[in-house]
């Protein structure tokens, strides 16, 4: 029986591969989170080639674009397109995706330290891109301020107030970032880094946009963004620039069929054209600025063009360890959430009055003061739960979808309230101490 | 012959019904029930779930942590503070225009409006380019002196923004009201030798106070449920933000989000219920109609100079971001600068291939939306004060909770109850049709015409309606002939309110549109301000929306104004 149904589904693709080599349905209709800009010159060309057949574009935020394949289930668009691989990843996990095999050559299998496409063929990487850091030039130069180059950099006292981010629970790279430092730095040290450079924070953002339009408009000088944020704004005319961090993360921007689609052929064509010459050459448009997934099309880049296949510095440093990242997504997004974006009022006052103490003891060189100091860092950076713990799915199952194959776990909120009383508590008590410090003689 | 009129027995008699009643309570009760109660209970049962049976652990949980508790206490301050703020700039606006003769009420009232229409995203930008830290003020001010104002830091800073961005609610609420006082009143009081303020705090302002208090109540509402501002903001320990960053971060099954939106739900509803309780036992309804509103005197030079600053002052401060939405739809760059690095046409040349079919789609949808609600506010109005219908109260309390209902909850709903339904013919999902997004903003909005319709009606005295009858008009006659007109000042403010607010609604919109040619103006906005480079696109369609809902606004006073002078005419020659 099983082997009948393999003969006639091998049949069924057979059958359908013939007639993708004849004609394609003449519409296919497209879920993004892509601005215009990004999927207008894709469209178009597109259309050209297969002048047949109409794209059908659907602008929604990548919330609303899951819930849309989710709730439409019976008749739904054909493709997802967008930046977000967790948004894949749920929608893989809910068998909303279809597999496929992509007819492409010349497409490198991994990019950064992560494959290129989903390992199980449900969605598949056309650009890939890279975390790093924005900065507006007339901001600094009013300012007074250096560029900054490194992450490290970001945790300088001179830099207070002048940095911004979007919160790793509303921004699926940026949890990437986290999650890439946790494991470039370890767990502890890791988290210190974030609360160190949580400290000079302006504001944390709820959606990925919000950094770039920032500091676009000058509202604060850095921002931590993806690549492209920066590139194409500096592309438009804005006065910033964008710089590549030693240790960065590579991801892919993805695309990929829905369960049920209508326009098989054409959704095929469509992933085909994307990985083609043709298609990733358009990823070198200057209001685009993705990196192409194809190495041969940086050929024609231009000079200065980000190449993470030839340059060693972007995404190679760190080996990704994807099953670790993923037994505790939910969890360092709400730690996160914990220490920092709920808490920036209390986390920048804290860090506020150590790097004051520092400057005072530095003058004073006070003994007590030095101690004081080190007992306030202590504070103002630990974290609540062990990397042991937080891998525990006791502990992170509290995070997750419930679901009859995961054992009970405690429930969400009360780690949170815990969390949330032992970030109070250690920044009102690290600020207390600096303060102190600052005075020690 | 005609036979005597069958006497009402029985049950409807005791609530003081008729069929006519009957029929608006089921329409409104159908709609209700089909695109509020069911879309919103689909998605938000969560909330009293556990996985396997009914719960209330969730709520507990709520209550267990010291964040919401935190948020609770914060949004309930500012909200209050909100509508302050709010009153300062409102009342002598509506005072002003409405008491004196005045050159240009008009175009004042017009403009009053525009602060709710914020478009999405362009709006924030605009208002951080210009009230920001380094926004166009804050730069002058550390040139000239040295210092920064923090106009949008914490709090105080989403106090500010709100009070500009609602107090629209409260002028046209109680502009409407001071609008309906018969001059008559006013009159015997000044025989009585009452004047200047104490004839407005003893007379004209308690009789006006069902529009103040709607206003008031919609502000605070509106305040306590919206998540733009303390968004735009970076505000996150408040109830409203605490709800949308649960409910659409991807993927997330979190009840927490859901618990929040019910509490949001709850506490908007009591809040408006006790505001009503601050107007029970009062009457404040006139019976004649005369003139056509209070009379308007004329202004002394100095009390003239102080008005026409004051009205300058609070509509800069209120229409600066619009300027500031009308420069970035026009500049090149606008970068750390007091103003763009230079102008152009482009961003307009660039949306109108597209700008066309959206505004005509924006003006349907929404005036759809706008005329539906104002017929249901009517109606609910009209039960609730008119009849003792059981349960006429939760029909009201129920069209109110739409005020705390997240968009993007609402959209989720709709489309899981509908997307199975296929029109006939031809063959479309009921969820996917352009109506449904007038029926999704009708929903959203129907609260602000409620509260409108519900003032007007309140200011209304019963013994019109009764003599109407007297000499022979049924229900749905003396509906038409007498109590709608009569409130038509009312219907026209939640008219407006409900238009202007959602031509840039966005979250269900989001959700709901399905191809580029039945997008309304919101959807275009968010496309473009999606990127650096769609930052001037994106303005320029917000301009756009802006002058739409200008026209629209200035249109229905035009009319309004000529209904009211052929009103007043015609009561001058009976």
């Amino acid at each position: 029986m099983l082997k009948l149904a393999s003969i006639s589904l091998a049949a069924l693709i057979a059958v359908t591969g013939m007639a993708a080599a004849q004609a394609l349905e003449d519409r296919v209709t497209i879920v993004t989170s892509f601005s215009r800009d990004v999927t207008t010159p894709f469209v178009d060309a597109f259309q050209k080639k297969y002048p047949g057949t109409k794209v059908e574009i659907q602008n929604r935020s990548t919330t609303a674009g899951v819930a849309f394949i989710r709730e439409t289930r019976s008749n739904p668009p054909d493709m997802m397109w967008a930046s977000a691989p967790d948004a894949f990843e749920v929608l893989k996990k809910g068998n909303l995706l279809q597999k496929y095999e992509p007819k492409s050559e010349g497409i490198a299998p991994k990019v950064g330290s992560s494959p290129t496409h989903d390992p199980q063929g449900f969605y598949f990487g056309f650009a890939a891109s890279g975390y790093g850091i924005m900065y507006n030039t007339r901001y600094l130069r009013a300012n007074n301020l250096p560029a900054p180059k490194e992450w490290d950099d970001l945790k300088k006292p001179i830099y207070f107030g002048h940095v911004g981010i979007s919160a790793p629970s509303r921004s699926g790279t940026t949890h990437l970032t986290v999650e890439t430092i946790l494991q470039g730095e370890g767990w502890d040290k890791g988290w210190a880094s974030m609360l160190e450079i949580g400290g000079n924070f302006a504001s944390v953002s709820d959606r990925s946009f919000g950094v770039p339009d920032a500091v676009n408009s000058g509202q604060y000088g850095i921002g931590i963004v993806i690549d492209f944020f920066g590139l194409s704004a500096k592309a438009s005319g804005f006065p910033v620039e964008f710089v590549y961090p030693t240790v960065t993360t590579i991801v892919p921007a993805n695309i990929g069929i829905v369960a049920g689609a209508k326009n098989q052929r054409a959704a095929q064509a469509f992933v085909d054209f994307l990985l083609s010459e043709d298609g990733q050459a358009i990823l070198l448009d200057p209001k685009i600025q993705r990196l192409p997934v194809r190495p041969a099309s940086y050929a024609k880049a231009p000079a200065g063009y980000p190449n993470p296949f030839t340059d060693p510095n972007l995404g190679r440093r760190v080996v990704f360890d994807g099953d670790l990242s993923e037994g505790r997504y939910e969890l360092v997004n709400s730690l996160y959430d914990r220490l920092v974006t709920f808490r920036l009022k209390e986390l920048t006052e804290a860090w506020k009055a150590i790097h004051a103490a520092e400057a005072a003891v530095a003058r004073s060189n006070s003994a007590e003061g030095k101690r004081l100091i080190a007992e306030a860092r202590k504070l103002a950076t630990s974290v609540p739960i062990t990397e042991k713990e937080a891998s525990d799915p006791a502990i992170a199952g509290a995070f997750q979808e419930k679901r009859p194959d995961r054992p009970v776990a405690a429930r969400q909120a009360e780690f949170e309230e815990r969390w949330d009383a032992f970030a109070r508590q250690n920044y009102a008590q690290a600020k207390t101490l600096a303060d102190n410090a600052a005075r020690a003689r | 012959m005609s036979l005597p009129a069958p006497r009402r027995v029985g049950l409807l008699a005791r609530w003081e019904t008729t069929p006519f009643h009957l029929i608006c309570a089921g329409t409104v009760a159908a709609f209700l029930v089909a695109f509020l109660i069911v879309p919103v209970a689909t998605v938000v049962f969560v909330a009293f779930w556990d996985g396997q049976s009914l719960t209330l652990v969730h709520f507990a949980d709520f209550f267990r942590t010291s964040l919401m508790i935190e948020a609770t206490w914060n949004s309930i301050y500012v909200a209050l503070m909100a509508v302050v703020v709010a009153t300062i700039i409102a009342v002598p606006l509506a005072y002003f225009t409405v008491r004196f003769r005045f050159k240009g009420a008009a175009l004042i009232q017009t403009l009053g409006v525009i602060p709710l229409v914020m478009p999405p995203f362009v709006g924030a930008v605009a208002m951080q380019l210009v009230y920001g830290r380094n926004g166009s003020v804050n730069l002058l001010l550390m040139d000239w002196f040295g210092f920064r104002l923090p106009f949008m830091e914490g709090l105080n800073g989403v106090i500010f923004v709100q009070g500009l961005h609602y107090f629209p609610f409260i002028l046209l609420n109680l502009s409407a009201a001071l609008a309906n006082i018969d001059s008559a009143m006013e009159e015997s009081a000044q025989n009585l030798g009452a004047s200047g303020w104490t004839l407005f705090s003893k007379i004209v302002f308690p009789l006006a106070m069902p529009g103040y208090i709607a206003g008031a109540a919609l502000v605070f509402a509106k305040v306590f449920d919206d998540l733009a501002t303390p968004l735009l903001l970076n505000v996150n320990n408040m109830l409203a933000p605490q709800a949308y960053l649960r409910i659409t971060s991807v993927g997330l099954a979190d009840p927490m989000g859901y618990v929040i939106s019910t509490i949001l739900v709850v506490l908007s509803v009591v809040a408006v219920w006790l505001s009503l309780l601050s107007l029970k036992n009062r009457d404040f309804a006139t019976t004649q109609r005369g003139g056509g509103g209070l009379s308007k005197r004329e202004l002394r030079l100095w009390e003239k100079i102080g008005a026409y600053a004051f009205i300058a002052v609070a509509l800069i401060l209120a229409l600066s971001p619009h300027f500031g939405i009308l420069m970035l739809s026009l500049a090149t760059v606008w970068s750390f600068s007091v103003i763009p690095d230079a102008f152009t046409f482009a961003h307009y040349i660039t949306v109108f291939r597209d700008a066309g079919g959206m505004m005509a789609n924006t003006v349907l949808y929404c005036g759809i939306a706008a005329l539906i609600d104002v017929v249901l506010g009517t109606m609910i109005a009209y039960l609730v004060l008119r009849t003792k219908l059981p349960f006429r109260q939760l029909i009201d309390q129920i069209a109110m909770a739409a005020v705390a209902v997240p968009g993007l909850v609402l959209g989720i709903g709709i489309l899981r109850v509908y997307f199975d339904v296929k029109l006939p013919f031809s063959g479309e999902s009921l969820a996917t049709f352009w109506v449904m997004l007038a029926i999704a903003y009708a929903v959203r909005r129907l609260p602000y015409a409620l509260r409108s319709c519900t003032a007007a009606l309140q200011q209304l005295h019963r013994s019109l309606e009764e003599a109407a009858e007297c000499l022979g008009g049924d229900k749905s006659v003396v509906m038409r002939k007498i109590v709608v007109p009569l409130m038509a000042g009312g219907i026209l403010a939640g008219f407006v309110t409900s238009f202007a607010t959602a031509a840039v609604e966005l979250a269900s919109t989001l959700l709901l549109v399905t191809r580029d040619a039945s997008a309304p103006l919101s959807y275009g906005i968010y496309v473009y301000m999606q990127s650096a480079a769609g930052r001037g696109p994106g303005a320029a369609l917000g301009v756009i929306a802006v002058v739409v809902v200008a026209i629209a606004t200035w249109a229905a006073y035009r009319v309004a104004e000529n209904d009211r002078a052929r009103r007043a005419r015609e009561g001058v020659a009976a």
